[in-house]
């Protein structure tokens, strides 16, 4: 395992009980994912890439198989560990976006840093940034409801890259938003990609969103099929 | 901090629904204040007319002597013991002679309590001066409004009394209403009227005798008088605390309802807000809050409020129990009616206890009613929370 291993995933199983049968999400995975990654899951719809992020998330445990994250083995952490894990390294972007209804935009970036304890002047200037860099600067006040699509994600993506951790994972970022909003996003993807040295996750079927990978998994029905360095088509 | 933070932002944001419960807590909270402080007020107001009129720093009563066995009463008097025929003479305190009779207004006959009392005497707050007047061939005699309503009597007019002397023969003397006195305790009013007490030791031939003693205000009661039994406070207004009692379960009940109340609405409140934020709650699970921060976040929404509907109530219902307290509440209809010594307003009294005790059960209450569905939260798998179902 080198240093700069962010995921690495050995023979990874993942059942999950239907009535009386089981559903075979994951078939048996190996991946390894180093720091500074810009990779992506592609497969049809029901193949397991959310299956998957959640799993290297903590959000959902393994059946069969190893899954360690930044080093640590995730199968000997209780709840309160991977929560933690999460609180402090990783961060998530839905389809969906996920925002706080009842908070600003301003409280939705800030609350990982609440978890976190950061001071108020340490928050202020984080958030400020984060928002600086999705382009939200003069939408502080606004609350999500109403907020445009793109917005939202953007918003999202601040709240996910405010601690500044060290994988992000993104479940189908773009399956919600227009082509220009799409591109927007990934650009500003990538930019924080090249400035931090985040590693990206990404779960995809947008053809947009392949475009700017750096490396292309496939997984169909559990299994990955394929696993390439691409050169990025996108500008 | 965070926890009450996070929470109050949550509580704040979800606007009406918060509101309808805080506003349905805070008349809780209200009502039973207001009703328990109108309860004490009540028994503290019955004790001080009671004490005021009747009963004193508390009596003597000759060993016979037993208020509920009208029979006995006739036998029930006696010749002082020295002691308390010297707090008698410093003026510390009064005989009482009790005497069974009956009154014949306008033909009518009416059993009664004829009581003999020193027409000076300041110990207890019943205006006997008027027995001072001699009306021409007739005994003085006061009453209470309900006796006089009862007799159909009116200041000046006469009727004849009569009872029966110490050698059991009967006697009957016109009497005259020399004063009517407005008094809210029935026990010194209905069936009982007030003669001079040396008059009425003539009456029955009965020189120097009492039924019992009543002490002032201020005295303090001594373990024994010769054979004359002390009664204190705790033993004569027995009846009374009793009364009290015999309605505890009812006043339980109101308070009950009320809570209940509150209860449900924040009961409710929470089911549907944990149903309704499933996908909210895997966010926050996502974003490395663990479950049992999440399970507090909305007990805290829930318990907070109990906070706000006490900062509401402070603002709304604080004047109005104020103002409730200061100028009392007028009652409809009198307390002899329905036996009870009350008086014509109604004063609330709202003690520290009731205040802080009434606060912490319903926050309590809130508390727990909040905790109660947010536990299902530490059940929640967070990917299926996030997907929008619940667990
Ligand atoms: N909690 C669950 N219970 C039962 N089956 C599940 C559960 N989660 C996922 N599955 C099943 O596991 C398989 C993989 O699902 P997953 O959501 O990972 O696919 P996906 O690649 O993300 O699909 P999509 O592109 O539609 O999001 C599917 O067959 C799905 O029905
Ligand atoms: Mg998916």
């Amino acid at each position: 395992m080198s240093a700069d291993s962010a995921i690495q995933i050995e023979s990874l199983v993942k059942h999950f009980p239907m009535g009386g049968s089981v559903v075979e999400a994951l078939k048996g995975v190996n991946l390894a994912l180093g720091a500074g990654e810009f990779a992506g899951l592609v497969g049809p719809s029901g193949s397991g890439k959310t299956t998957l992020l959640n799993i290297i998330g903590g959000l959902d445990s393994p059946t069969q198989g190893s899954v360690r994250v930044l080093g640590e083995d995730l199968a000997n952490k209780t709840h309160k560990q991977l929560a933690d894990l999460r609180k402090e390294h990783i961060g998530f972007i839905f389809q969906t976006f996920n925002l706080l209804p009842v908070y600003t935009v301003f409280e939705n970036v800030e609350f990982p840093l609440l978890l976190l304890n950061r001071t108020n002047g340490e928050r202020q200037k984080a958030v400020d940034e984060a928002l600086e860099r999705v382009g939200l600067s003069h939408k502080t006040k606004a609350r999500p409801a109403t907020l445009s699509g793109g917005e939202s994600q953007r918003v999202a993506i601040a709240r996910a890259i405010v601690k500044q951790p060290s994988i992000i994972l993104a479940d189908e970022p773009t399956a919600n938003l227009d082509a220009e909003n799409s591109h927007n996003i990934m650009r500003i993807l990538v930019e924080l990609n090249e400035d931090n040295s985040t590693s990206f996750l990404f779960s995809t079927h947008d053809e947009k969103v392949m475009a700017y990978l750096r490396r292309t998994i496939h997984l169909v029905d559990g299994n990955i099929t394929s696993d390439e360095v691409t050169t990025p088509s996108a500008p | 901090m965070l926890i009450p933070k996070l929470a109050q932002r949550n509580l704040i944001g979800a606007g009406a629904r918060t509101w309808l419960n805080v506003v349905t807590t805070s008349l809780a909270l209200f009502m039973i204040v207001f009703a328990s402080g109108m309860y004490d007020g009540m028994i503290a107001y019955t004790k001080r007319v009671t004490v005021a009129t009747e009963i004193g720093g508390g009596q003597y009563w000759h060993p016979a002597y037993d208020p509920d066995d009208p029979f006995s009463i006739d036998d029930s008097h006696g010749l002082l013991p020295d002691e308390l025929r010297q707090i008698v003479r410093r003026g510390e305190a009064m005989p009482i002679l009790v005497v069974q009779g009956a009154a014949y207004p306008a033909g009518r006959v009416l059993p009664v309590m004829i009581r003999g009392i020193p027409p000076q005497q300041s110990i207890i707050d019943l205006p006997t001066q008027v027995l001072q007047a001699q009306p021409d061939g007739a005994l003085p005699v006061l009453m209470g409004q309900g006796m006089a309503r009862l007799s159909e009597l009116e200041k000046g007019d006469r009727f004849v009394l009569r009872w029966r002397d110490v050698h059991g023969s009967y006697d009957a003397r016109d009497a005259e209403v020399v004063g009517i006195m407005d008094v809210e305790n029935f026990k010194v009013d209905l069936g009982q009227v007030w003669l001079p007490l040396e008059l009425l030791r003539t009456m029955v031939d009965v020189p120097g005798h009492a039924t019992y003693v009543v002490i002032g205000a201020d005295e303090a009661l001594t373990a024994a008088s010769g054979e004359w039994v002390p009664r204190d406070h705790i033993f004569l207004l027995q009846d009374i605390l009793n009364a009290v009692k015999a309605d505890q379960p009812y006043v339980w009940t109101l308070y009950g309802l009320l809570l209940a109340l509150a209860a449900m609405g924040i009961f409710n409140s929470q089911v549907l807000s944990i149903f309704r934020r499933r996908r909210e709650i895997g966010t926050l699970m996502s974003l490395g809050m663990h479950r049992g921060r999440v399970v507090s976040l909305f007990t805290m929404e829930g318990a907070l409020h109990s906070v706000y509907a006490l900062l509401l109530t402070i603002i709304w219902g604080a004047p109005v129990l104020y103002l409730v307290a200061t100028r009392g509440i007028p009652i409809p209809y009198d307390g002899a009616d329905i036996g009870i010594v009350m008086g014509q307003r109604m004063w609330p009294v709202y003690s520290a206890g009731l205040l802080g005790g009434t606060v912490i059960l319903v926050a309590l209450i809130v508390t727990l009613v909040s905790y109660l569905p947010s536990r299902r939260i530490a059940k929640m798998n967070p990917t299926d929370a996030l997907r929008g179902r619940a667990a």
